[in-house]
């Protein structure tokens, strides 16, 4: 049979084909719909926390951080409570991460406070003396893109019906309404702030990328 | 009617790949070596302003080293050995030719493109997947044309039956391509909203199963980008090198249809302790463990059939190359495995011991291989014989060494930062603060910044010595036939 096929290329590819294919029908496809499933009353991230989300993904968090706390008493000794399923229900994608060279954050919220990421995102060996991670002064002064945010929710919400309220509509109108209640949360952030800049650009209608981000952190919990 | 006369083949395609290969090389290694020493000495994040953060240059790193030097490595060996494998020279059909040359533009182009929008921030953060939409689409296209081209090599073929080592290219073709697909669904949002940058998009899939799609993609494209094309080319390359025939035939077999069917089912290995169901774990686990058959199985083909002619690896810098490249497969081929049991990744999971396993497979078989592909390579497609054996010699040396360091350097840092992070003094409290368990690696990131140079080194070396064969090696009159000839 093994010569027939090296004879036949096209049986041998299919062959190849069916062989491989296998293992993703079995192991994936079974539980998807269970996996998908959100925990009871859980709400998804609000726009300025999918454009703190996004700068976690422009700055790449993941390359040092995980987001997914193991079932170990060591682990929810140091992070809290361990990770569900349910919880990741609306993360799309998926931050849990495969390398810690720096702490876990999925419960973050819970232990860090707005004026801590301030100052360490700012510095961070001043804050934690040793640590190896880089500033990231530049999310100071970098504008987050919170219409992509909104687009993103408008896309979740119509495609995957992910739970947002009728106020989340992809027109410019419907934006142009939703605009101020961003920038409400995200005057609230900078409140709890002491960069003076911050304060200002807010003010101006533009949201530093620090300022989503730590909103993003805050819902980590 | 087939003339008897020896065909020639062309290689203008092998060559364009190969240049590539380098020049990726060249580039991904030294961002590899850079965030490396970051990690040492952090002051070296801010070089290039906030383009110039560890985190940023990460995936650069990666994605360069995976699809600009390894599959610009698998692109020119196919070109290369596809013809004489199959007895058929690719100018035999102007069709092909000048689909591998739209290939080789548009995949140059693309590369470089989709790397600038790494640096920019633009990234789906799925590792090995980070490329946004269109990036994605330029990357299929590509794999089309390269699958069009094969197809079309293989049916104009003059040997009927595929020698082993096209197995594994097509398997490579067909693997990537249903990995890459799947994984890489996605809704761009301007489309749906009308509002927004274009670039962005949102992942089909969400949390846990976005997870195991992820992973199921993520380690399969090891499999068959950095593990089934290789295989493909030793079995080339190792017989040509040494005049040795395959050693087994029915073990080719084994390997190759066991590789195939197991290594999908290991996916789930990168999942252990997550909230993917046990069940899936436990699949990932016991499968991890029989994948060493197959995979040990390629290697000792590979050692047995340099049985009797063990002599050519005391005089033949090439054949030490291959030889050393399967004893790093069997080595990374049997740690996966020990990593994948359920208690060791316990404290093996989230450490430096992952990136040491991934390196000791990568540097030390993949990059070992592709270097030594084209060392073979080089005397027949620029006719020339290779510049120098002593810097072949030296650069054996330089970068083997570097790759002990490596993962020696990493296996300790892994299982040290493993222990402490779970350990508790006799009150049952941790005893550590995280940044105990970052200060403490401090040593073992500076030995590996420091291998990683040394094995950039090297590689300036092997890309030197490639230049200066091109340039001013001893032209030959008639291709060599088994051993190349070196200077």
């Amino acid at each position: 049979m093994f010569h027939w096929l090296e004879n036949n290329p096209f049986f041998m590819a299919a062959g190849i084909s069916i062989v491989i294919s296998f293992a993703g029908l079995i192991e994936i496809v079974p539980n998807f719909a269970k996996a998908g499933r959100p925990l009871v009353d859980m709400k998804p991230r609000t726009v300025l926390q999918l454009a703190g989300k996004e700068v976690y993904k422009k700055d790449n968090c993941i390359a040092c951080h995980s987001q997914m706390i193991r079932p170990f008493k060591s682990e929810t000794d140091r992070y809290g409570n361990y990770s569900l399923s349910g919880e990741y229900a609306y993360d799309r994608p998926f931050l849990w991460g495969s390398k810690r060279t720096g702490p876990d954050l999925h419960r973050i919220g819970n232990y860090r406070t707005t004026d801590w990421h301030e100052a360490h995102m700012m510095n961070p060996p001043k804050i934690v003396p040793g640590s190896i991670m880089p500033a990231y002064k530049h999310q100071f002064t970098n504008v987050a893109d919170i219409e992509t945010a909104y687009a993103e929710a408008v896309t979740v919400k119509n495609v995957f019906h992910t739970p947002y309220g009728p106020e989340i509509k992809g027109t410019q109108e419907a934006w142009d309404a939703y605009r101020p209640t961003v920038l409400a949360e995200a005057k609230k952030i900078a409140d709890d702030m002491t960069n003076e800049d911050v304060k200002k650009m807010v003010a101006e209608g533009n949201v530093p990328e620090v300022v989503a981000l730590i909103a993003y952190l805050n819902s980590l919990k | 009617m087939q003339s008897n006369a020896a065909l020639e083949y062309d290689y203008s395609l092998a060559k364009k790949f190969t240049f590539l290969t380098i020049l990726f090389g060249i580039l991904g290694m030294l961002i590899g070596t850079t965030i490396a020493a970051q990690l040492a000495f952090p002051e070296l994040n801010y070089l290039l302003g906030e383009y110039g953060t560890f985190s940023r240059l990460r995936p650069v790193h990666t994605n360069t080293v995976i699809f600009g030097f390894t599959v610009s490595g698998v692109f020119a060996t196919w070109f290369y050995l596809g013809q004489r494998v199959l007895k058929v020279s690719i100018a035999e059909s102007k069709f092909l030719m000048v689909l591998g040359n739209i290939q080789f533009w548009l995949y140059f182009v693309g590369a470089l493109a989709a790397t600038i929008s790494l640096l920019l921030g633009y990234s789906t953060s799925k590792e090995y997947a980070q490329y946004e939409w269109p990036f994605d689409i330029v990357v299929v296209l590509i794999w089309v044309l390269w699958g069009v081209n094969m197809m079309g090599l293989i049916g104009i073929r003059r040997e009927k039956a595929l020698y082993i080592s096209v197995w594994y290219y097509l398997a490579c073709f067909l693997g990537i391509a249903m990995l890459y697909l799947f994984n890489n669904m996605e809704i761009p949002t301007y489309f749906v909203s009308g509002l927004g940058n274009p670039l962005h998009s949102v992942s089909m899939y969400a949390g846990t199963n976005d997870a195991l799609v992820q992973w199921w993609y993520g380690h399969n494209a090891v499999a068959f980008g950095f593990t089934v094309p290789i295989v493909g080319m030793i079995y080339y390359f190792l017989p040509k090198e040494s005049g040795q025939a395959i050693y087994s035939y029915k073990l080719s077999l084994l390997s190759f249809w066991g590789l195939m069917f197991v290594y999908l089912w290991a996916g789930s290995h990168h999942l252990l302790w997550s909230t993917v169901p046990d069940w899936m774990q436990t699949m990932g686990s016991a499968f991890s463990v029989v994948l060493i058959l197959p995979s040990w199985g390629s290697a000792i083909n590979m050692l047995l059939t340099m049985k009797g002619e063990w002599n050519q690896l005391t005089d033949n810098p090439l054949i030490k190359f291959m030889v050393l490249a399967s004893t790093f497969y069997m080595l990374s081929t049997i740690e996966g495995p020990i990593q994948a049991i359920k208690s060791v990744n316990a404290i093996a999971h989230f450490t430096d011991w992952i990136p040491g396993h991934v390196h000791d497979g990568v540097l030390g078989w993949v990059v070992f291989m592709i270097m030594a592909s084209i060392f073979h390579m080089a005397p027949r497609m620029f006719k020339r014989e290779i510049y120098s054996k002593k810097l072949m010699e030296s650069q054996f040396w330089l970068q083997t060494t570097a790759v002990v360091l490596y993962f020696t350097s990493m296996w300790i840092a892994g299982i040290t930062q493993g222990m402490m992070w779970r350990a508790v003094d006799e009150y049952g409290n941790l005893m550590y603060s995280f940044i105990d368990t970052v200060t403490v690696l401090h040593p073992y990131y500076a030995i590996r910044a420091l291998s990683g140079v040394m094995y950039f080194v090297g590689f300036i070396m092997f890309a030197y010595n490639i230049y200066k064969t091109m340039t001013s090696g001893r032209e030959l009159t008639e291709e060599p036939q088994f051993r190349s000839p070196m200077a």
